[in-house]
């Protein structure tokens, strides 16, 4: 009985991978595009080469942070749609550090170190913002952490045009690179950093450990599906909130971090990449549970990067990935509201 | 600045506002019934870039108009069904739409952008548009905002006024109490939500057609104004007379910004277009702040004097919303 | 209109209706003649809910017929009923609280666009003279008691032309004044020829009241009985055998585990001042009083979830003034809500789970062998009807509520509930309560606050009346009467209880 149930959720799921690119296919044709090149050309994009291939892991592991932190947030029944924002706040306090330090004679594996710890406090700061808000202001999560993301990137843009401009002329290409000693060290030849894939993966293990086995974890879940009985059970429940935003903030600002000493390795306008977000609809998509979110946030990222070539060989907006991953998200949601319904009426 | 610039000025925050009042009425319209419709930052892009996309190439702009219409309104039907009848997470149905309107938007607008469109025509209204003062301010403009303002009086009139929109009120408040007066609450859900979201579609093409005209994708400046509208939303406590107020509070700020920019040369431009922003946070702040248990334990420790004084003003600040706002309903 | 409208006789032939295995109601045959006071009498789960909701329209019966005036109707929903001249009073009336009285009494009436409010308030006006009913059409209906607002939907229903009314559990929550004030309202109807169906659990009240009663049991009509009644007749029918509902017991004097003094509370409707009260270890104190009056936000107050604006709250000899329910909480006081899914348990997670979360941890790990053996033991020792795997919401609300009490720690000193046996059967009633005195001969005080004044009475030491914002001093419960118990609640006969307490 229970096997056969988990058959039919099977078949359910498949019937929202179809239905999702039966409908890009659809729009697709509408843009009067060849679906098949673009989809051919995606998966080229994303495992054609090594260095694809690799191009891949190293979106894989800033959008593996952010999620992990977000099901932390999750878990406490927390819409955390400021984490765009965090990851931003922690490049910029990683961007900070790696600055004020570069000319000292610290060694710099020190000052890579202390750059991803500040970054984490960036974010951890940040999310704390959205979490006061929403504790003493009564403001919901999700205008307060939106209004943030906006402030977060009007920050990013007066310090990339302001005090930390490129000498000469201030460009959207961002501030003056890092020298490479202070980039994490990656395979040589490629963009990908060892390092920062073993800080991702460790990130995931410790947030499903976490949310499974500890008392920690249960007790956040249980201020996520009913706040006010955890009170009553004795947890302290603003302060558990509170925590997890700072959790999710660590590791959303991590992931920033990362951006800046393992990808672009300098401070850019659009410094986040848009994970934050990408993650959230990965975590819905994974229906919250941390087991999955290695192997979706490794396909959501091949996708961005499968998309990138879009533009210049069939002259496609690289959108396509977003129409893909969300439709996706969007008849998950669907198809399992109408297994629900299907599943009572049985 | 002379009066002459002050009148044009303010014509414009009002010629500007229109599609913001559009949204705000249209979520409101939308949250009275009892549904979040989150989706509408990427609703208004999708509406905008479809209105202009059909006025384009057919050259007929009320067309586009309508096409933004549709457009909005089939976007809130896919929230009201995935909320009402598949009974799913309305904030998470809306934001995904409102992620996946944007990019389609951006994919589909492709060829679109940058190109040179038909625009609404300004319609200066006979003989009232010669009234000192008032002429220019409020009868120079064009039919969009003319409807602006028509639509507030309109909204606020069958909300408060009549029967179906006292039963509107009903529905957001107590849904099982609607329905033993003989409301069908969940039909009712789908045409507010569906309505709601061909006003935010006449929003969007209002932005592409009139207000901003154009499409210019990623640089259009127009992501982000959904999510403005849906504070104005809660910041108007559903009511259509506080939430056009807001809106056009809104549209006055950021005239300001632009008309204050030159006489504050050290903030980058950067800075002042996202000011609404932590406005909003601000304004959403005042609004809520009541119901933190923070501030009724310091309340209660205050003297009784200062205590009745501020627990009214907070009373008067907050609005509350409706009752049953994302809650599903089931007659047995 | 309203009182002129047409007498209607109201048959039910075989009235089938099942939800799941469950025979909620099996071959009701009930013919209720024009002019007269049905009472429809019955445990919790007997089945008179859902018998008025088939007659309402909320639900469709299995199979069986509702005949009007001998004409077979099919009911399809609430409004139509009301169409067919049945209007049903719920229990917690079904109205719009923000909303003005006018705005809901006009609510549901068709017609033109836009109403005119003037004629409306008209009729509403002349309606409430015709029954001495003083409501202002202009005021929020979250501003009215429950009893007006059973007056405004009874207003509310009459003008839509109602020939039928079907009363649920309309006495609970109301005061004396109030329910005389409908009991004869109710006359008056019947005797211009409507038609009425009371349906209570309340002998009392439907002794008083009722031309016939209708007793329903187990989802079976076991009997119906003419004015005038006999007690133990309908006791019997109800319950099909005679209820012992063991004899009280005195406390032993114990050591002091809350006291009170000089405390002032206060919330937005209401302001209560300079109240003292000592509880001793083992004492069991009852909170009286209708829905609102005060003994809300005192129960609170002594978890430390409300706030006091003056005096001093001591727990076990220690000052807790001011300080959080979680302070309280580590002193030995527990507090469970009456919404037992809203506020006491979490839904979603498993009773092993909420065992869990409700014992000192120890580590960082979950211990989950210990969680499952833990979970084991007190299902059994509770006599929870579920697993350890049962998730809370699946449970029956008994079994909710006996989870809950298995919550709670060990050892307690002070444990405050909110309507512990609401909706609860009788079995699942006593069971509860043998816990509790078991949690009392361990030491622990209760305080409780119930709308059933025969449980007050029944398991209290000393009573606490509440009358809006007023609180009485501690009355003895073996020397109180029910009578004595609804007049105070009720706001009469306080003058006494003021000489009393300057003598004690």
């Amino acid at each position: 009985m229970v096997r056969s149930n988990r058959w039919v959720n099977l078949g359910f799921q498949l019937a929202a991978l179809v239905l999702a690119l039966l409908f890009t296919t659809l729009i697709l044709l509408a843009a009067g595009a060849p679906p098949f090149d673009a989809y051919a050309n995606i998966l080229r994009g994303a495992f054609g080469s090594m260095i694809n291939f690799t191009d891949v892991l190293a979106a894989w592991v800033p959008l593996l942070l952010t999620t992990a932190g977000l099901l932390i947030t999750f878990a406490a029944g927390l819409w955390n749609i400021g984490v765009e924002g965090q990851i931003m706040l922690g490049a910029i306090f990683t961007t900070w550090v790696l600055r004020e330090l570069q000319d000292t004679s610290m060694p710099p594996a020190l000052i890579i170190t202390l750059g991803i710890l500040a970054g984490m406090i960036g974010g951890a700061l940040w999310a704390m913002l959205a979490g006061a808000l929403k504790t003493f202001g009564g403001v919901n999560e999700i205008f307060g952490g939106l209004g943030l993301n906006f402030v977060a990137t009007a920050l990013t843009l007066w310090l990339i045009f302001g005090p930390w401009k490129r000498p000469g002329v201030a460009s959207m290409s961002g501030t003056v690179p890092f020298d490479d000693k202070l980039a994490l060290p990656a395979f040589t030849g490629l963009r990908l950093s060892p390092w920062a894939l073993g800080i991702a993966m460790i990130a995931i293990v410790i947030v499903y450990l976490l949310l499974q086995g500890t008392y920690f974890g249960l007790r956040l879940k249980a201020v996520g599906k009913n706040p006010k009985a955890a009170f009553l059970l004795g947890i302290p429940t603003w302060q558990y909130m509170m925590f997890s935003f700072v959790l999710c903030g660590l590791f959303a600002g991590a992931a920033g971090a990362m951006q800046v000493v393992a990808v672009y390795h300098r401070l850019i306008p659009s410094i986040s990449s848009g994970y934050g977000y990408l993650g959230l609809m990965v975590a819905m998509l994974i229906n919250y549970q941390a087991l999955w979110a290695a192997p979706i946030a490794f396909f959501y990222a091949a996708l961005n990067i499968g998309s990138i070539q879009l533009p210049i060989v069939l002259h496609l907006d690289s959108s396509l990935s977003g129409v893909l991953q969300g439709m996706l998200v969007l008849f998950v949601l669907l198809v399992e509201g109408a297994r629900q319904r299907l599943m009572k009426k049985a | 600045m002379d009066t002459q610039t002050l009148i044009t000025g303010l014509a414009g925050v009002l010629f500007a506002a229109a599609p913001i009042v559009f949204a705000v009425l249209g979520e409101t319209f939308s949250e009275r019934a009892g549904v979040i419709n989150l989706s509408m930052n990427g609703s208004i892009l999708l509406s905008a870039m479809g209105g202009f996309a059909v006025a384009y190439s057919t050259e007929n702009i009320f067309l586009g108009f309508l096409a933004g219409v549709l457009i909005g309104a089939f976007v809130a039907l896919i929230v009201a069904f995935a909320s009402i009848t598949l009974k799913q997470s309305q904030v998470a149905v809306g934001f995904v739409l409102t992620l996946v309107c944007r990019d389609l938007s951006y994919f589909l607008g492709n060829p679109f952008m940058g190109l040179p469109g038909p625009r609404l025509p300004s319609l200066p209204i006979p003989l009232l548009s010669k009234i000192p003062v008032i002429g220019p301010l409020l009868f120079n403009a064009d039919l969009m905002t003319y409807f602006s303002y028509l639509l507030i009086f309109l909204a606020w009139a069958w909300i408060y006024r009549t029967r179906p929109g006292l039963m509107l009120q009903g529905i957001g408040e107590r849904p099982a109490a609607a329905f033993v007066r003989g409301a069908n609450v969940n039909l009712m859900r789908y045409v507010y939500t569906v309505l709601g979201g061909g006003f935010i579609g006449l929003a969007g093409a209002t932005y592409s057609l009139s207000v901003k005209a154009g499409w210019n994708g990623t640089i259009s400046g127009l992501d982000g104004i959904g999510w403005i509208a849906l504070s104005i939303t809660i910041f108007g406590g559903w009511n259509p007379l506080r939430a056009a107020f807001g809106a056009y509070l809104f549209a006055l700020l950021q005239w300001l910004g632009l008309v204050l920019q030159p006489s504050l040369p050290g903030i980058p431009s950067q800075v002042l277009q996202v000011a609404p922003f932590p406005l909003m946070i601000l304004t959403l702040l005042f609004v809520n702040i009541g119901n933190a248990e923070w501030v009724e334990r310091t309340l209660a420790a205050m003297p009784e004097s200062t205590r009745r004084v501020l627990a009214r003003l907070l009373r008067a600040l907050r609005a509350s919303p409706p009752a049953a706002l994302g809650v599903p309903f089931e007659s047995e | 209109m309203g009182v002129g409208n047409l007498p209607m006789n109201v048959e039910l032939k075989h009235i089938h209706k099942h939800f799941g295995k469950v025979h909620a109601n099996n071959d009701i045959v009930l013919n209720v003649p024009s002019g007269t006071i049905q009472g429809i009498l019955g445990e919790n789960g007997a089945g008179k809910s859902t018998l008025m909701k088939v007659l309402s329209g909320f639900i469709q019966a299995d199979s069986g017929e509702i005949l009007l005036d001998g004409h077979p109707v099919t009911i399809h929903s609430p409004a139509d009923a009301i169409q067919h001249g049945i209007g049903m009073l719920h229990q917690d009336p079904l109205d719009f609280p923000p909303m003005r009285a006018l705005d809901n009494f006009l609510l549901g009436h068709s017609g033109g666009l836009f109403p005119d409010r003037k004629a409306v308030a008209r009729d509403f006006k002349r309606l409430a003279a015709q029954f001495d009913f003083s409501l202002d059409p202009d005021s929020y209906v979250d501003s009215l008691t429950v009893g007006e607002r059973q007056q405004l939907e009874i207003l509310r229903l009459l003008w839509l032309g109602a020939r039928v009314l079907i009363l649920d559990e309309p006495t609970t929550g109301i005061s004396a004044i109030q329910k005389a004030k409908l009991f004869e309202t109710l006359r008056k109807l019947t005797a211009q020829g409507m038609t009425v169906i009371f349906v209570s659990h309340k002998l009392e009240d439907v002794e008083v009241l009722c031309h016939t009663v209708a007793v329903l049991r187990a989802g079976k009509l076991v009997g119906e009985v003419k004015a005038p009644f006999q007690t133990k007749k309908l006791v019997e029918l109800m319950f099909g055998k005679e209820i012992s509902l063991g004899a009280r017991q005195a406390a032993g004097p114990g050591r002091s585990v809350l006291e009170l003094r000089g405390v002032a509370i206060e919330d937005i409707r209401l302001r209560m001042s300079d109240i003292n009260l000592s509880v001793r270890g083992g004492e069991v104190i009852g909170l009286a009083g209708m829905e609102g009056s005060g003994q809300g936000p005192f129960i609170r107050a002594c978890a430390g979830l409300m706030r006091t604006v003056g005096g001093r709250v001591l727990v076990n000899d220690r000052d807790l003034t001011g300080k959080s329910y979680h302070a309280f909480k580590r002193n030995g006081v527990s507090f469970l809500p009456a919404s037992r899914l809203e506020e006491g348990l979490v839904p979603g997670l498993t009773l092993t789970e909420h065992f869990v979360l409700s014992e000192e941890t120890k580590g960082l790990f979950i211990d989950r062998e210990g969680g499952r053996k833990l979970a084991e033991d007190r299902i059994s020792s509770f006599n929870i009807r579920g697993t350890p795997l049962s998730t809370v919401e699946s449970l029956s609300g008994g079994n909710q509520q006996r989870a809950l009490l298995a919550l709670l720690q060990d050892p307690l000193s002070l444990i405050l509930l909110e309507h512990p046996t609401r909706g609860l059967d009788i079995e699942s009633t006593i069971y509860i309560w043998n816990k509790l005195k078991e949690r009392c001969k361990q030491g622990a005080a209760i305080i409780f606050i119930s709308s059933d004044l025969e449980e007050i009475l029944q398991y209290s030491d000393r009573v606490l009346v509440f009358f809006s914002g007023k609180v009485s001093s501690p009355l003895d419960a073996s020397k109180t009467t029910v009578e004595q118990l609804g007049n105070l609640i009720g706001g009469k006969g306080w003058e006494s209880l003021k000489t009393e307490k300057a003598h004690g």
